[in-house]
Formats: structure tokens, sequence, C-alpha cells
């Protein structure tokens, strides 16, 4: 009896294994029929992929230009001061700018009064300055010349620290300026300038902090 | 005379040469939102003078900042922000294409360069500088520097490796190693000094801030030693901020 119920288990097993086998081969071939499909496409598109040189966006972010006009010199008078100027739009509200100019200086009034006495040499009569200034625009809007001429401007103050060089020394000087600027076209300036370049002179004796301020017309180019 | 014929000669070619050459093409792009507004000039203060409705195309002439100038084709020129921008396709209908430098671009940033201001052992100190990265971690640096003091001036020339041991944040802190030359120049109101140059070696710490584009501000203390020709080494240290910009 035992025999008996052996033998059929074991035909059971056979059978089991048989059919399992069956269904391994099965699904062996149904994933080889799959990648057959795969490896043959039904539809084949042709595309054609076209090479476009696409125009880049040129942008003008920077203003070189040069200016001109009056700077008075404390206790040196006033004269015409011309330099060069470069500004870097960082957004619409902010822009950096650096500054190089020069002045030649009268003598103080007493030089004059005195007849002969000479404080500094010609060399040294002459007022140099760069700096570099942050600057903010304030009130933009347009600006209108009679009935049908209106001009993008904008107000601005700037700020920052430089280097005068004059009479014999270099000085660490603090800028601070207001400004109105007019685009008559888009890649054209017009500036009008008022600062101030303050540093400690001790050119006459006693250390004292100098105003120098200047008034300035400018025109500048964006690139 | 002929200098001024040949002057004008060539200035009537340059200015003629424009029309016969082919005319320029432009970046176009297709307005997708229900209307574009163009301003009259490149911020939003400036006042919106005319509308770009859907499915109209226009040209990309310049950018300036965050605003771009537009020509319709009605020949309409105005600027439009980047955020309306953003939002238009190309022709073909892929997304419009603008470069808007991030932190990503800071983070794979080649090269560096910026403006300092600070304190020198106190005299004023204003410093320029330029960075190469060779690596994300370490970059070399050549700084100038222009020294006033209330009894003598100076240059200072420096080179110097920079380690950021960060450099996927967007605020580094790193350390700096380097050496240069310093010149100094005694006022000229006082009498009977000498002008010198002398050697120098500095070590510092600094931050790095990324604030927006291709802006950072930074801030750092260098110590230096001066090595003098006199019995003692002067030491000087050094603090100073300012604002750099990567490209």
């Amino acid at each position: 009896m035992e025999r008996r119920i052996f033998v059929l288990l074991l035909k059971r097993g056979c059978l089991l294994a048989v059919l399992a086998l069956l269904a391994a081969c099965g699904r062996e071939n149904l994933a080889a029929d799959n990648s057959a499909d795969a490896q043959v496409p039904v539809i084949n598109p042709e595309v054609d992929r076209r090479e476009i040189d696409e125009p880049k966006i040129g942008s003008s972010d920077f203003e070189l230009g040069a200016y001109v006009g009056y700077m008075s010199v404390e206790d040196f008078g006033t004269n015409v001061v011309y330099g060069a100027r470069l500004n870097y739009h960082i957004t619409e509200h902010f822009f950096a700018q650096a500054n190089y100019g020069q002045t030649d200086t009268d003598k103080t009034s007493f030089e004059e009064l005195s007849g002969g006495a000479n404080l500094l040499s010609d060399d040294d009569r002459t007022f140099r300055y760069y700096n570099a200034l942050l600057g903010i625009n304030l009130l933009p809007g347009e600006s209108f010349i009679g009935r049908s001429w209106a001009f993008n401007s904008a107000l601005y103050l700037a700020g920052g620290v430089g280097n005068v060089d004059f009479g014999g020394d270099d000085y660490f000087a603090v800028t601070l300026g207001a400004g109105y600027r007019v685009l008559p076209v888009d890649f054209i300036s017009i500036n009008f300038d008022v600062r101030d370049h303050m540093f400690d002179s001790d050119i006459l004796g006693d250390s004292k902090v100098t105003h120098n301020i200047e008034f300035l017309f400018g025109v500048n180019f964006f690139f | 005379m002929r200098l001024l014929v040949v002057i004008a000669a060539v200035v009537g070619l340059v200015a003629a040469s424009p029309a016969t050459a082919r005319e320029k093409r432009y970046y176009e792009v297709v307005v997708t939102d229900v209307y574009v507004e163009m301003h009259t000039g490149p911020g939003g203060g400036y006042p919106k003078f005319h509308v770009v409705e859907r499915g109209e195309k226009v040209e990309v002439l310049k950018r300036r900042t965050d605003w771009f100038k537009v020509r319709t084709e009605k020949g309409v020129k105005g600027w439009v922000d980047a955020r309306a921008m953003s939002r238009t396709v190309q022709p073909d209908g892929r997304p419009t294409k603008i470069e808007n430098p991030d932190l990503r671009d800071f983070i794979d940033r080649r090269r560096e360069a910026g403006l300092q201001v600070g304190d020198f052992d106190g005299a004023d100190i204003i410093s320029a500088y330029l960075s190469w990265l060779f690596t994300p971690n370490l970059s070399f640096e050549v700084w100038g520097s222009r020294i006033t003091g209330d009894f003598s001036n100076g240059w200072m020339l420096n080179g110097n490796i920079v380690h950021t041991a960060f450099p996927d944040w967007r605020i580094q802190p790193y350390a700096t190693l380097g050496a240069g030359v310093i010149r100094i120049d005694p006022k000229s109101t006082l009498v009977g000094s000498e002008d010198r140059t002398d050697q120098v070696a500095h070590a510092g710490l600094g931050l790095r801030a990324h604030i927006s584009r291709r802006f950072l501000l930074r801030a750092e203390y260098k110590s230096y030693v001066v090595f003098t020709s006199r019995d003692d080494n002067e030491e000087v240290s050094q603090w100073s901020a300012g604002f750099s910009f990567f490209f």
C-alpha cells in the first residue's frame, strides 16, 4: 500500500516537473518572440535633423565714455576737469562705475598774495583721481522735449571709494554723487553729474577733510 | 587734402557696406502668453506703450540686464522683461533659450574678478584681483592693492592659492596662502625717510557668497608678514570686503 502511494506521488512529481519545464520553455519562447518584435520596428521614422545656427541675443550691459566739466579743488580754485568712465549695468536698478579724471589746479590765495611763495611744483598741481562706485537708478521714466520727443531717462545716486593723487601724495578718497542720464537712442547715454570727492588732506599743514566738488557732462556708448 | 579724400572714401565705404551686406538675422520668438507688455526702456519703471498678442512673432534685437529689446512684425520696438521672455517659444515650438547665470554657474565658474576695500593696519587699502579656478576646490589669484595711510602710501602685488572645502555651497568659507612684494613710499610731507620694497607672505580666511546672476560678495581677513631688511619682520593684519563677479 505504502509503495503504491509512493509510486503515485512519484508519477505526480514527474508530471509536475514536466509541466514546469514546459511552462519555462514557453516563457522563454515568449521572451524570444518579444525581443524579435523589438528588433524589427513596425514604423521606421526617418527623422531629418536640421542643423540650425541660431542667432545669438547680443547683450549691451557696458557703457564707455568721456566727460568734461568743472571741478572745485578745495583751496586750489575751480578748473576744467576731464575724464573717462566705464559703467556696467548689473541689474535694471544697480550699476558699477569706474572713473578716471584729472584737472590742473590754481594757486591758493596765499600763494597769490605772498608773491613768490610756491607750495607745490607744477607737476604736483595736477589733481588726478580714479574710483570705483556703485550706483542705484532712481525715478526711471521718460523726459519730454516739446510735444513729439520723449527720451528714456533716470536719476541715479553713486557712491564708492578711490584714490586721489595730488600735491605729490596719494589719498584714499570717498566719492558720493548724483546724476541724471538721458538716452537719445538706445546705445548712447548723456550724463549730468554732481559729485564730491572727500579725503583727508595735509597739504596745507594740519590734516583736514577736504571736499572737492565737480559738475560733469558726459557722453557714453553702450556695447 | 588727399588724406581728407581718402578718409571720406573709407568712411563712405564703411557707411555703405551694411546696406549691401545681407540683412542681419535675429533670434525670433512667438508669444504664448495672452499678451506681453512692451516698455519704452529696459526697466519696470519705464512706461508700457504696446502689447504683443498671443501667436505674434517678435525679433529679439538685444539684451540689457534682464530686459530684451524686441521688434514686432509691424516694426514696433520696445523692451520686454526676462520673465515674459521665458514664456515664449521659438517658431518651431521649442522653448526660448535665455542665458541666466545662477548658482549652478557660480559653482562651475572658471574665472572670477573683484574689487575690495578695507583696512591694512590702520591704512586704507583698495584691491583688485583676478582668479582662475583650476579645480572646484582650488584657485589661483593675482592681487594688486593700493595702500593709503597717514604717513605713507604703497603698492602691493600678491599671488595666492585659495582652497574652498565646500565648492557647492552658496556661501563658501575658504582659506588662502600667498606671497608677494610691497612698496612703501613715505609721504612727501615727511622729511628724511626712504622708499622701500620688501617681500611679503600671507595667510588668510574668508567668505564668498553668491548673491544673484554673476555677482558675489566676498570678505576676508589676511595676516601678512613683511620681510624687512631691518632686524625684525613686521606683522600686519588686513580686513577687507567687496563685490566680485564671475565669467
